[in-house]
C-alpha cells in the first residue's frame, strides 16, 4: 500500500480496509493452494507460463521464498484454475519464446504483459483483455519541456524494449520524423541508460514508467497519448473451447470485482480499467477508439519485405561489427602471443592470466560489465563497448592460436635466419610471423565465422544486428520460419565470401608467393 | 695468419659435456673436412662456431671476433660474428615461404642494407654460378635436396662471410651431385673463402682434397 493509491479517489479508505482483507485472503488462498497442490496430487493442473525476469508487478520471484512465483498476473493464474477447478503451476519461459512455447504445447496459457496483437489473433487464441495500458514517454526532468512527444525528437535516441507495441510506434515514428530507436532486452536498464544520457526519452507502458519514474527521481513521465495498448493471455490455436471458458471466468471476475481487487492490490487500477470492463462486461469489443494495431495484419513475405531494410541495416552492422573486433582482436592477439613467446617471466605470467580470465568467463557478463558494469566510470556508447567486448574476448582466442603458431615454426628455420646476421626482430617480422600466419589463417577464418555469429550476443547492450532485428521481425509476425530463413541466408552470405578467400589465400600460397 | 681458431673448446648440454677441449684451425682459403660418427659432436661445434649455441670453455677467434665463455655473446658481438660466419645446414633450413631467389636476396637488403635492385642481381648471379638460375622462382619445397642444397649455399654466400661452415653438405646428394659440390668448393676455397665441413663421406673428402680432422666422442683426435 502506498501513499499514491491513498490520496487518489475518494473512497480510498474504504479500499485501504478493503485491499487488506482481499490481501490476507490471498495470502491465505495461496498458502491453501500450496497444500491442496501437496495434498491432491490427482487434481488436475492448469500450467501457465510466464518470464519471471519481467519481474514485477506482472511475475517476480517472491523475495521471500525464490522458489515461489508472485504477481497480478499469478493472482490471475490462480482465479483462472480456480474457475477451472484445477491448480496453477507456473513454468518460467523467456518473454519472446512464450508465443512459440504456448503453440508446441509446453503449457495450456501464456500470461506475462503479453500484448494484444492482430498477429497473436491469427495465430493464437487469445482471451479478453484483461488490463488496458498506455504507452508512457519519459523523459529527463531537465528535458520534460522539450521532449513532450514523439515529434520532438527528431534524431535522438528512445529506448523500449524489443518486440512491443511500444517498439512499433517508434519504428514507424523512425519512419515519419527520423528519431532512433533503441532496443533492450529488459525494462530496467532502459531507465538507467535514460538518467545517465545515454538515451533521451523511453517509451514502455505505463505500469512499468510508473515505477521506474518512482525509483529514478530524475525522471519524469510525459502525459500526451502516445498509444494504447491490452495484455491478454495466450493460448495454442486449438485450445479455443478453453480460452472461451477463461473467457467467461474473467468476465464474470471483472463484474464482482475480484480483477479490481487484483490490480489495486498491485497498485495498477484506475479509470481505463473501469472503462474496458465496462465495455467488455456490456459485450463492446475492448478498443474504444481507433485502435493502434486494429490494420490488418500483412502476410510474412509482405513483412519481410516491409522488413527488409532493417535487416540489411543490422546485416551491415553485424559485418562492420566483426571487421572492427576482428582487426583489433587480431591486432592485439598477436602482441599478447609475442609477449608470451619472447616476454620474460613476470610478462608471460601476466599475458597467461589475462588470456585465462578472458577464456573462461562468458562473453554475455564481459560485455554487461563493460557496458552497464563501468557505466558508473565511463560511458562508452553502445557500438564502441561491443567493439571492445568482441574484439578483447576474441584477442584472448586469438593469441592462443599465434602462440601455437609461433612456436610451430621450425627451430631450423630461427636458426638460418640467426646465422645470416637477422635480429630478433627481424627474424620475427620477416619469417616467423609470416610462417605463422600461414598456419594461423585456417583457425583465424573459423574465428572469424564464430565471431560473426557470437556478434549476435551484443543485442543486450542495445545494439541492433541481424539477429536481433530478425527477433523483433518475428515477434512482429509472430513466426520464425521466414526471418529465420532470411537471418540465415543472410549470415551465410557474409560468411561464406570470407571462407571462399581464405581458402583462395591459402591455395595461393601452397603454389606461388606473392 | 689463421682464419679461424679454436683453442680448448668445451660444451655443454644440460650437465653433460658434449665436446671437450677441442682445437683446431684453419687459413684463409682452405677446406677443412671434420669427420667422424654420428654423435661425435660435429655438428655441435659447428653450431657453437656459429653461435647458436653457447661456448662453456675455451675460445673461438675468427678474424677480429672472440668469443669465449667470460664473454657471453650479446647483441653487437653477435652481428659481427655473423657477418665473419656462414652457415648451410644439413636440412637447408631455406625459408618455406619465399621463393629461392628471395630467399637469397633477404638477408643482404635487411642485415647489410644493400640496395634491392643490386641485391637481386647478385643473388641471380650466385644461383647461376652454382647451377641453379633456372630455379629462381621455385618455392624451397618445389626443389630437389641438391637445387635445395645449392640455393643454401647461395644464400649464405651473399653476405659474404670469410668462413663457412657446412653440415653434412652430400648428405642430400647422388655421387654424381657429390662431385660437383666438391668442385663447387674448391672454387670457393680458391676465391679466398674458408671451409669447415662436417660429414662422414670419405669419397667427397677426397674429392674436394681437403684437410681431415677427426672427431670421436666430443674430442679432435688428429
Amino acid at each position: 500500500m502506498n501513499l499514491r493509491t491513498l490520496r487518489t479517489g475518494t473512497r480510498a479508505p474504504v479500499h485501504f480496509v478493503h485491499q487488506r482483507t482481499v490481501r490476507r485472503f490471498s495470502v491465505l488462498a495461496t498458502v491453501l493452494a500450496i497444500l491442496v497442490t501437496r495434498a491432491a496430487a490427482q487434481s488436475p493442473e492448469l500450467r501457465w507460463g510466464g518470464d519471471a525476469e519481467g519481474g514485477a508487478p506482472y511475475v517476480e520471484a517472491d523475495p521471500n521464498d525464490t522458489t515461489r512465483v508472485v504477481g497480478f498476473e499469478v493472482e490471475i493464474a490462480q482465479l483462472l484454475a480456480a474457475g477451472l477447478g484445477r491448480v496453477p503451476r507456473f513454468s518460467q519461459a523467456g518473454f519472446t519464446t512464450l508465443d512459440g512455447s504456448v503453440t508446441r504445447g509446453d503449457f495450456d496459457i501464456a500470461m506475462s504483459g503479453i500484448e494484444d496483437s492482430p498477429a497473436r489473433r491469427s495465430r493464437l487464441a487469445v482471451t479478453l483483455p484483461y488490463y488496458q495500458f498506455r504507452e508512457v514517454l519519459t523523459v529527463r526532468e531537465a528535458d520534460a519541456a522539450r521532449f513532450r512527444s514523439l515529434a520532438d525528437l527528431h534524431g535522438r535516441r528512445v529506448a523500449t524494449l524489443g518486440a512491443t507495441l511500444a517498439y512499433e510506434l517508434l519504428a514507424k515514428a523512425q519512419a515519419d520524423n527520423g528519431l532512433v530507436p533503441i532496443t533492450y532486452e529488459d525494462d530496467v536498464h532502459p531507465y538507467s541508460d535514460l538518467a545517465l544520457g545515454r538515451v533521451d526519452a523511453v517509451l514502455l507502458d505505463d505500469v512499468l514508467a510508473e515505477r521506474r519514474v518512482r525509483q529514478n527521481p530524475g525522471l519524469v513521465n510525459q502525459s500526451s497519448e502516445v498509444g494504447v495498448g491490452y495484455y491478454v493471455g495466450i493460448l495454442a490455436p486449438g485450445n479455443a473451447a478453453l480460452r472461451d471458458r477463461m473467457n467467461e471466468i474473467l468476465l464474470q471476475a471483472m463484474r464482482d470485482g475480484r480483477l479490481e481487487a487484483i490490480f489495486r492490490r498491485w497498485n495498477m487500477w484506475n479509470d481505463d480499467q473501469q472503462r474496458l470492463y465496462a465495455r467488455l462486461t456490456g459485450g463492446q469489443p475492448a478498443a474504444d477508439e481507433r485502435s493502434e494495431s486494429s490494420a490488418a495484419s500483412p502476410g510474412p513475405w509482405e513483412s519481410v519485405r516491409r522488413y527488409l531494410p532493417a535487416l540489411l541495416r543490422a546485416a551491415l552492422i553485424t559485418l562492420g561489427l566483426s571487421c572492427l573486433a576482428m582487426a583489433l582482436a587480431i591486432a592485439l592477439g598477436a602482441v599478447i602471443a609475442s609477449g608470451r613467446v619472447y616476454g620474460r617471466g613476470p610478462v608471460r605470467m601476466v599475458l597467461t592470466a589475462w588470456v585465462e580470465i578472458v577464456r573462461g568467463t562468458p562473453l554475455l557478463l564481459q560485455l554487461f560489465v563493460i557496458y552497464y558494469g563501468l557505466a558508473t566510470v565511463v560511458q562508452l556508447p553502445a557500438f564502441l563497448a561491443a567493439f571492445i567486448g568482441l574484439g578483447l574476448n576474441y584477442a584472448a582466442y586469438e593469441s592462443e592460436i599465434y602462440r601455437g603458431a609461433l612456436e610451430a615454426v621450425p627451430s631450423g628455420q630461427l636458426d638460418a635466419a640467426r646465422t645470416l646476421g637477422f635480429s630478433e626482430r627481424q627474424t620475427l617480422l620477416l619469417i616467423r610471423a609470416p610462417q605463422a600466419f600461414r598456419l594461423a589463417l585456417p583457425p583465424m577464418t573459423n574465428d572469424f565465422v564464430a565471431l560473426l555469429k557470437d556478434s549476435s550476443l551484443v543485442s543486450v547492450i542495445t545494439v541492433v544486428e541481424l539477429t536481433k532485428q530478425t527477433s523483433i521481425l518475428a515477434a512482429n509476425i509472430g513466426s520464425w520460419v521466414v526471418p529465420g530463413a532470411v537471418c540465415a541466408a543472410l549470415y551465410l552470405m557474409l560468411s561464406l565470401p570470407i571462407a571462399h578467400a581464405a581458402r583462395r589465400l591459402e591455395q595461393g600460397w601452397s603454389k606461388k608467393p606473392a | 695468419m689463421n682464419a679461424i681458431d679454436v683453442a680448448g673448446l668445451h660444451v655443454r648440454r644440460g650437465a653433460r659435456s658434449v665436446v671437450h677441449d677441442a682445437s683446431f684451425s684453419a687459413d684463409r682459403g682452405e677446406i677443412v673436412a671434420m669427420m667422424g660418427a654420428s654423435g661425435s659432436g660435429k655438428t655441435t661445434v659447428l653450431r657453437v662456431i656459429a653461435g647458436l649455441d653457447p661456448i662453456a670453455g675455451g675460445s673461438i677467434a675468427i678474424g677480429d671476433v672472440h668469443v669465449d665463455a667470460s664473454r657471453p655473446l650479446g647483441g653487437e658481438m653477435r652481428r659481427l660474428l655473423h657477418r665473419r660466419v656462414g652457415m648451410v645446414f644439413q636440412f637447408h633450413h631455406l625459408f618455406a615461404h619465399l621463393t629461392a631467389l628471395h630467399n637469397v636476396w633477404l638477408a643482404p637488403v635487411h642485415v647489410l642494407h644493400h640496395a634491392r635492385e643490386a641485391a637481386e642481381t647478385r643473388a641471380r648471379e650466385l644461383l647461376n654460378q652454382l647451377g641453379v638460375g633456372h630455379r629462381v622462382d621455385a618455392l624451397p619445397h618445389e626443389l630437389s635436396g641438391g637445387e635445395a642444397q645449392r640455393v643454401a649455399i647461395a644464400r649464405a654466400l651473399a653476405v659474404g662471410p670469410p668462413v663457412l661452415l657446412m653440415d653434412e653438405p652430400t648428405a642430400s646428394l647422388d655421387p654424381e651431385r657429390r662431385g660437383e659440390l666438391a668442385s663447387t668448393l674448391r672454387q670457393l676455397a680458391g676465391g679466398g673463402t674458408t671451409l669447415i665441413v662436417a660429414t662422414h663421406d670419405q669419397d667427397f673428402v677426397e674429392a674436394c682434397s681437403c684437410r681431415v680432422l677427426r672427431m670421436e666422442a666430443g674430442r679432435v683426435v688428429s
